[in-house]
């Protein structure tokens, strides 16, 4: 059964509606990439699954139904969501941030090991501890994100245009550890791009959202081999 | 100059006081950005809270202090769940009015409860003056003072090593992204404003053996809280403190030394604001907020 | 040449009704409400001006008391030192709260939101001090006396009933002043301003010139209420001025409603006639305690009742009923929800 399972669901910010029925599904382990041009709706998507928006339909977690659930509550099952602009805490140091990360956990165990997993994944972090996370790069903010959302012990990673904004280089990085993390860790990953050649890169499976609807779906191989739909849809 | 420095230590003296009815404003502001304008009036009705167990179930001073803290922070709890949260997301014009709905409201229960016959209030600290060199000093302004000092640095260490105070500092900055980790903003609010209440009420009770206790006791205290807190920062605990001092410092030598200066407290009060608020918005200490537009 | 448009048989209706009503009241009720009714006048010419400044262009203020203080003051000493007579002081009483007003409203371009409160708070609470300590000029703490008013052109009116006509007439006077600017160039600048001032700059709007015109235009119309309730109590005193007065204004705009049209006038009846329904209503028992004599409760919790409920006051009230009854009539939609303004997001992103 999917770990995580949308069907129908429609949502709006007031007046201006976003999605218009979408469904998905993604299995226990797996990474799956959710690309679309602008407005498509892959944001919503996200908010949608995290509780941030306002929604009709049903969203099911692991058999729970969360449709009309509050995000601290989601939060709470086990879904970390990094959000478009990476919701950076800028005005804590990056240690108050990796803090905030593993607030919903009281093993403290735990999180002293995921602590020490986090640093072996981003080594720059035990140095620059008592650093105001606003004076970070884009790509560490990014970075600081990430692994704020892994200090949640998370099964299930929602990432917002992770690569919005940095080098080539800083990406490929990013995409190498979120692989690294769902394989070691057993995170499953649904990450929204635009862009959609790293994206495929990754993912094992993708939806194409188009105008708050999935236009196509399928494996990253099929997808990447189809001409009509990588020019249609991805751009390249 | 023996004189001016004797009021600028009387100024200190009376700057305690100011600062701790400060640090729940800034407790209340730096939890949802809106002043609460009853903050005083609740600090009030704890203090009679504290009166009433004294006078009249004969507890001792400091066993009423604890017991008016405790419950003076579940009804600042208490208020925020019932009459703030429905009020989420409205307009800042609208949260000041339900604040000063709120301040009527209580103004009024204290009055009905207790009435409005002044009353002596015994408190923590006996009123004696210490001599040294020329100068005076009286044992109850010191003893403010340690108490608010006290206060003080109990809120650094909460907001600064405790992982609910550091979720608190979250929860107010960035709410929605403190949602996303679990953090139960809502809740994060009514803590805000259960800590708010007991400072108040630790306020309060500094202030009632100094003037009369009676309904309309914190009102005077509240315009100049508010100098301390702006001219402070009204984000910062240690703001607070410092510009209350500060405050004093000058209400001291503006209603001895100028002409008439007791009416014009008030508008020296007035001005401090505004000058503090044109010139340097963010206050001593405070974070300049950028506003996303 | 443009078509007028339209007006709707029932508005006409109304409008008689209402001028009916306003010309006759003084005939069928006795000195004491027709005294009150004149008051309802000077708070409705308040409040016109208080929605100007918070109701159209958005800036808060706890302080217009001070403004009605100028105006109030102007006339007394006009009238108890010069002997000039009190119709004239009138209009000299807004003109200088105008000045006033304007000259606050520089320094409140700096302030928003939350800090113009403040400093029109801590306005507020300075003013009666401020009074009592110049009393060479203001007499202090006894006040000033000043002659009582007689109908003019020995018309047989009694006194209460002239206050009345007075009054009235120049809320109404004023009122279309206020109708007219809400609907002209400026009232939509003030309301660009209101919504967003970033981007009615972005539009070209003059925001300095616009803000610090409404903060005038708002106190000269505090001023000439100042005015006439010194002129109707034939006296005032410093403490007439303070905090509760500029509270009950502002809460009068809330309560009737802010940025529409008939909320000054609802306002007004609501900051006359509240207090006598809240002591009315406080004679209610509950349990052992009796709130009798204890209306600021019922006061308070009625105005937070009302934000929760009608956020728009009893002006949106009232015009969501009139929507309702057009959209029965096919004349027009009715809107699914109340809209209300929000909040600005302020999440601070690095």
């Amino acid at each position: 059964m999917a770990q995580l399972e949308l069907k129908g669901v429609v949502a709006a910010y007031g007046p201006i509606s976003a999605l218009h029925g979408v469904s998905l599904s993604v299995d226990a382990g797996g990474i799956v990439a959710l690309l679309g041009a602008n407005g498509a709706g892959k944001t919503t998507t996200l908010r949608a699954i995290s509780g941030t928006v306002r929604k009709t339909g049903s969203v099911v977690f692991d058999g729970h139904d969360i449709s009309k659930r509050a995000p601290e509550h989601i939060a709470r099952l086990g879904i970390a969501h990094v959000p478009e602009g990476r919701g950076t805490l800028g005005q804590l140091t990056v240690w108050e941030n990796l803090q905030m990360g593993a607030y919903i956990r009281r093993d403290s165990k735990g999180i002293k090991a995921d602590y020490d997993r986090v640093c072996e994944y981003f080594a720059w972090i035990p140095a620059r501890r008592r650093q105001l996370a606003a004076t970070l790069s884009g790509g560490e903010q990014q970075m600081l994100a990430i692994a704020r959302a892994l200090m949640m012990r998370p099964r299930l990673l929602l990432l917002d245009e992770p690569s919005l904004g940095l080098a080539p280089i800083v990406v490929r990085e990013i995409f190498r550890i979120v692989r690294a993390v769902n394989e070691r860790d057993k995170v499953t990953v649904l990450v929204v791009e635009q862009n959609a050649s790293i994206a495929l890169e990754g993912a094992a499976h993708a939806y194409v959202l188009e105008a708050g609807r999935v236009a196509v779906s399928g494996t990253s191989a099929e997808l990447q081999k189809d001409e009509a739909v990588r020019r249609s849809y991805l751009g390249y | 100059m023996l004189a001016v420095i004797q009021q600028i230590l009387s100024g200190i003296a009376s700057g305690g006081i100011y600062a701790s009815l400060a640090l729940a404003l800034v407790l209340v502001y730096r939890a949802m950005d809106v002043a609460n304008f009853a903050q005083g009036e609740m600090a009030t009705f704890s203090t009679f809270i504290s009166y009433s167990l004294i006078e009249y179930a004969h507890l001792d001073f400091w066993t009423a202090f604890v017991i008016t803290i405790v419950v003076s922070f579940a009804l600042g709890i208490g208020i925020e769940r019932l009459l703030i949260r429905p009020f989420e997301g409205a307009p800042v014009l609208t949260l000041v009015i339900v604040t000063l709905g709120l301040f009527t409201i209580i103004n009024g229960v204290t009055g009905l409860v207790w009435g409005y016959v002044f009353k002596e209030y015994r408190g923590a600290f006996i009123s004696q003056p210490v001599r040294f060199g020329g100068l005076y000093l009286d044992t109850q302004d010191l003893g403010v003072l340690s108490v608010v000092l006290v206060m003080l640095l109990l809120l650094y260490l909460f907001f600064s090593r405790t992982k609910i105070g550091l979720a608190m500092r979250a929860a107010s900055l960035y709410p929605d992204s403190s949602r996303l980790l679990g953090v139960r903003v809502g809740w994060m609010l009514a803590l805000g404003w259960g800590l708010a209440a007991a400072v108040g009420a630790v306020s309060g009770m500094m202030v009632a053996p100094i003037i009369f206790l009676d309904p309309n006791m914190m009102q005077s205290i509240l315009l100049f809280a508010f100098a301390a807190a702006v001219l402070g920062g009204i984000e910062s605990p240690l703001g607070s403190v410092v510009g209350g001092v500060a405050i004093g410092i000058v209400m001291a030598l503006v209603g001895t030394y100028i002409p008439g200066g007791q009416d014009l407290r008030l508008a020296f009060g007035l001005i401090v604001i505004v000058v503090v608020l044109l010139l340097r918005p963010a206050g001593l200490f405070g974070r300049a907020a950028v506003r996303r537009v | 040449m443009r078509r007028l448009p339209a007006i709707r048989p029932e508005i006409v209706g109304l409008v008689v009704v209402g001028g009916v009503v306003l010309i006759g009241l003084p005939t069928v009720t006795n000195q004491f409400y027709t005294f009150e009714f004149a008051k309802v006048a000077i708070f409705v010419i308040a409040l016109l001006g208080l929605n100007i400044l918070t109701g159209y262009s958005g800036q808060i203020s706890l302080g217009n008391g001070a403004f009605m203080a100028v105006g109030g003051y102007t006339t007394a000493i006009l009238v108890h030192d010069t002997g000039v007579p009190y119709w004239a002081t009138i209009p000299a009483a807004g003109l200088l709260a105008g000045v006033g007003g304007f000259l606050i409203g520089i320094p409140a371009l700096r302030l928003a939101g939350i800090y113009l409160a403040l400093a029109t708070f801590a306005l507020a609470l300075s003013i009666p001090p401020v009074l009592n300590h110049f009393d060479s000029f203001t007499g202090g703490h006894s006040g000033i006396v000043m002659p009582p008013v007689l109908a003019p052109f020995g018309l047989d009116l009694s006194q209460e009933q002239w206050l009345y006509y007075l009054n009235a007439g120049i809320a109404l006077a004023l009122f279309a002043f206020a109708w007219g600017i809400v609907r002209s160039r400026t009232g939509r600048a003030f309301m660009a301003i209101r919504d967003s001032e970033t981007a009615a700059v972005a539009s070209g709007i003059n925001l300095a010139y616009y803000k610090t015109l409404a903060f005038g235009l708002s106190a000269f119309y505090a001023g000439v209420a100042g005015s006439l309730l010194a002129i109707a109590t034939s006296y005032l005193n410093p403490d007439s001025f303070g905090l509760s007065l500029s509270l009950a204004l502002l809460v009068g705009i809330v309560i009737g409603g802010l940025g529409l049209d008939f909320g000054a006038v609802l306002g007004g009846l609501f900051v006359v006639w509240l207090p006598y329904f809240a002591e009315k209503a406080s004679g209610v028992q509950i349990g052992a305690f009796s709130f009798a004599g204890k209306p600021d409760i019922f006061y308070g919790a009625l105005l937070i009742l009302i934000l929760f409920f009608a956020p728009n006051g009893a002006a949106g009230f009232l015009r969501r009923g009139w929507l309702w009854y057009l959209s029965l009539r096919g004349a027009a939609r009715l809107p699914a929800a109340e809209p209300v303004a929000e909040r600005e997001p302020t999440e601070i992103v690095p």
